[in-house]
């Protein structure tokens, strides 16, 4: 064979791959958001998180405006206390909320964040006040045989 | 006198493991400008003295001097200086399977040295000649018959004038002519280039004819040694059924075993 | 109770295990040589080419072959399972998790092992069987630099390139089948998969995986090779050791790297 005909193969063979690479990098995965945007920290406390994992989204209206950075427990309130990374370019009122919310049926959770409507915003490092926690499947099963068993029992 | 010996070898054994000496207390030496022949039947010991002249293993005991250097004490670099100055005729020519016959002898010189690649297709075009196979520097190891790649393999071997050449069976498996080419390039490479050539192999008549001096191996223990004309003349029953290729003598024709009637029931 | 063939079998049982770490140890110091020696590949980067050749392009066919085929198994499978929970939209995310975190970097190097690692057995095995080998020591240029380190880092380099290209090619079968073909939507086959594709947890951990699997394998393969007794059946034995303990080493790699990456998702 050839030197020079090897080294077309070969070389065909590198571009080939570094090529796949990068098809994967761009067009499968998310590398193309968050390359390395500025962000402020909030943070927000909900009785229950559920599924809620780090890294998983934070929306509002249905954009991705942040990552949730943190998870720990706060043993003096005894509730979740949630950190989350929120590009600078985005600013939240001091009233706004935060929800778990569940993307899909069997989807992941994510946080929501609903704009409030004062002046003032939030900088780096508050926390927003008004949570609404991750629904719960047992406490909706058990809320729900609850109703059932009253309806049943009342009109008697 | 210690001076002309190229190779000198005092008392050197060698075994894999305890209950299996393959060499005993070997003397020789090989003066330089010889081609000297180291022969016995298979599995006498032969290849492996080789190996240890070549550096390949340290010997159980004695010492083994190559240019006045004992060959198993030297380092990794050591070595690799002193082989670059020795050359191997392996059995079936060992040619480096994907290079042609050209890289192939050429593989040395480009390893080692620094010279153009002018002055490499000069040189191994005239190694070729040596060895009558200059037009077939373009073929491959695969397209070559057994003898044509020994004669590229000796060409090899020799590329960057060794001082100590090497020959492990070079004559098994020829045909006559072969055999008469390689005998006569043996003779004529040692003398042309000024090397010392040992030669291991149990053909007789081929290299009784070519060499100076015989050292005859019978399992691991130097038996005899003499001039090839010493060697035929000798009445020793060793030697002189190897020589004349005695079917029976010392060394036995049957594998040890029963006696014969009580085998067959007669007793 | 200990009669005599008990006591043999034992003792044969012993003679065995402690072989089998003489030569492992073995093993580990011809890996520890071969880095050692590997100055030459890197001053001689032609040499390093030459090798990519014969196991990198070489294998690229059937990587892409059976990655494409691999990609469309996985749409078809995948639409049936997803589709008993009317959750046929995540079928891009199914196709791309599953070929990017482990069938891209476990099935190539399974491939690998069984047609560029047995090849690479061979031609070792053949060189020492037809005392190439011993002819390049004797002319003072060390087997190990020379035909063992550039063969290594071939293959190390080779497999995360065609795990890649397995795993691209595998997402383009997924698609092939699940909206060519079934008619999945489009838009959210890709949304989707971008989506739950991270880059650095998905796609860096499958090529790392590679690298892993590349270097065990490139491994065994030379190892094996180089150690195989100098006969026709040894060099045959050795090629299939090869491809045996690869396939074992690459599936035990796995399990313990999928447990450390993936342990928090």
């Amino acid at each position: 064979m050839e030197r020079s005909t090897l080294d077309l193969w070969v070389g065909l063979f590198v571009v080939a791959g570094l090529g796949a690479l990068t098809i994967l990098a761009l067009k499968v995965g998310n590398m193309g958001s968050f390359g390395g945007a500025a962000t402020y920290q909030l943070s927000a406390s909900f009785t229950n998180i559920g599924g809620l994992k780090p890294r998983a989204a934070v929306k509002s209206s249905g954009v991705v405006v942040g990552r949730v950075d943190s998870i720990a427990f706060d043993n003096d309130k005894f509730m979740a206390k949630v950190i989350m990374n929120i590009e600078t370019r985005y600013k939240f009122p001091k009233d706004s909320s935060a929800s778990v919310l569940t993307a899909g049926l069997l989807g992941e959770q994510y946080i929501g964040i609903e704009g409030g409507a004062e002046d003032a915003m939030l900088a780096n490092g508050d926390a927003l006040k008004l949570t609404q926690s991750a629904v719960v499947l047992e406490k909706l099963i058990g809320q729900f045989m609850f109703d059932k068993a009253a309806e049943g029992g009342s009109p008697k | 006198m210690a001076a002309d010996n190229l190779v000198e070898i005092s008392g050197v054994s060698y075994a894999y493991d305890k209950r299996h000496p393959v060499l005993t207390g070997i003397d020789m030496v090989i003066p330089r400008g010889q081609v000297v022949a180291i022969m016995g039947i298979s599995g006498s010991g032969k290849t492996t003295l080789l190996r240890l002249i070549a550096g390949w293993f340290k010997p159980t005991r004695g010492s083994v001097r190559v240019n006045g250097q004992l060959i198993h004490e030297l380092d990794h670099e050591g070595l690799y200086r002193m082989r670059r100055r020795m050359g191997m005729l392996f059995q079936f020519g060992a040619l480096f399977t994907d290079l042609s016959v050209f890289d192939n002898v050429a593989f040395q010189i480009r390893e080692h040295t620094d010279l153009p690649e002018a002055m490499i297709r000069d040189i191994v075009m005239m190694k070729l000649q040596a060895v009558g196979l200059r037009g077939a520097h373009a073929l491959m190891p695969s397209e070559l018959s057994g003898g044509m790649a020994r004669r590229v393999a000796l060409a090899r071997a020799t590329a960057l004038d060794p001082m100590l050449i090497m020959y492990d069976e070079p004559f098994t498996g020829l045909d006559p002519i072969s055999l008469g080419v390689i005998r006569n390039l043996v003779k004529k490479l040692n003398d042309a280039l000024g090397s010392t050539s040992i030669v291991v192999t149990h053909d007789v008549q081929e290299a009784l004819d070519i060499v100076d001096y015989v050292y005859y191996l019978s399992e691991g223990v130097m038996v005899a040694h003499g001039t090839p004309e010493q060697m035929r003349a000798s009445k020793d029953p060793l030697v002189h059924q190897f020589v004349w290729g005695e079917a029976d003598g010392p060394v036995a024709f049957q594998y040890p075993s029963r006696n014969f009637s009580e085998e067959l029931g007669l007793v | 109770m200990f009669n005599r063939g008990a006591i043999i079998n034992v003792r044969n049982v012993g003679h065995r295990a402690i072989d089998s770490v003489l030569r492992l140890g073995y093993a580990a110091r011809f890996f520890a040589l071969t880095l050692a020696h590997s100055g030459t590949s890197f001053r001689r980067p032609r040499l390093i080419v030459r090798e990519l050749y014969f196991t990198g392009v070489l294998s690229m066919i059937i990587i892409l072959v059976s990655g494409l085929f691999v990609g469309m198994v996985l749409g078809f499978q995948g639409y049936q399972t997803l589709k008993t929970y009317g959750s046929e939209s995540a079928l891009g995310i199914l196709v791309a998790l599953s070929l990017v975190r482990e069938l891209g970097p476990v099935v190539s190097a399974l491939l690998f092992a069984s047609r560029a690692g047995s090849a690479m057995t061979a031609e070792i095995g053949l060189m020492k069987a037809t005392e190439q080998l011993s002819a390049m020591e004797m002319m003072a240029v060390d087997p190990i630099a020379r035909v063992v380190a550039p063969r290594f880092w071939a293959g190390v380099i080779s497999m995360p390139l065609l795990a890649a290209m397995f795993s691209a090619m595998g997402v383009y079968g997924g698609y092939l089948i699940g909206v060519v073909v079934i008619g999945v939507d489009e838009g959210s086959f890709w949304a989707q998969m971008q989506s739950a594709v991270d880059f650095r947890e998905d796609i860096v951990n499958g090529v790392i995986k590679s690298i892993v699997f590349g270097i065990a394998v490139t491994w065994i393969a030379l190892f094996e090779g180089y150690d195989a007794p100098p006969t026709a059946e040894g060099v045959s034995g050795a090629t299939t050791r090869t491809v045996v303990t690869s396939s074992l080493a690459i599936l035990g790699l796995d399990f313990i790297l999928t447990a450390l990456m993936f342990r928090g998702i």
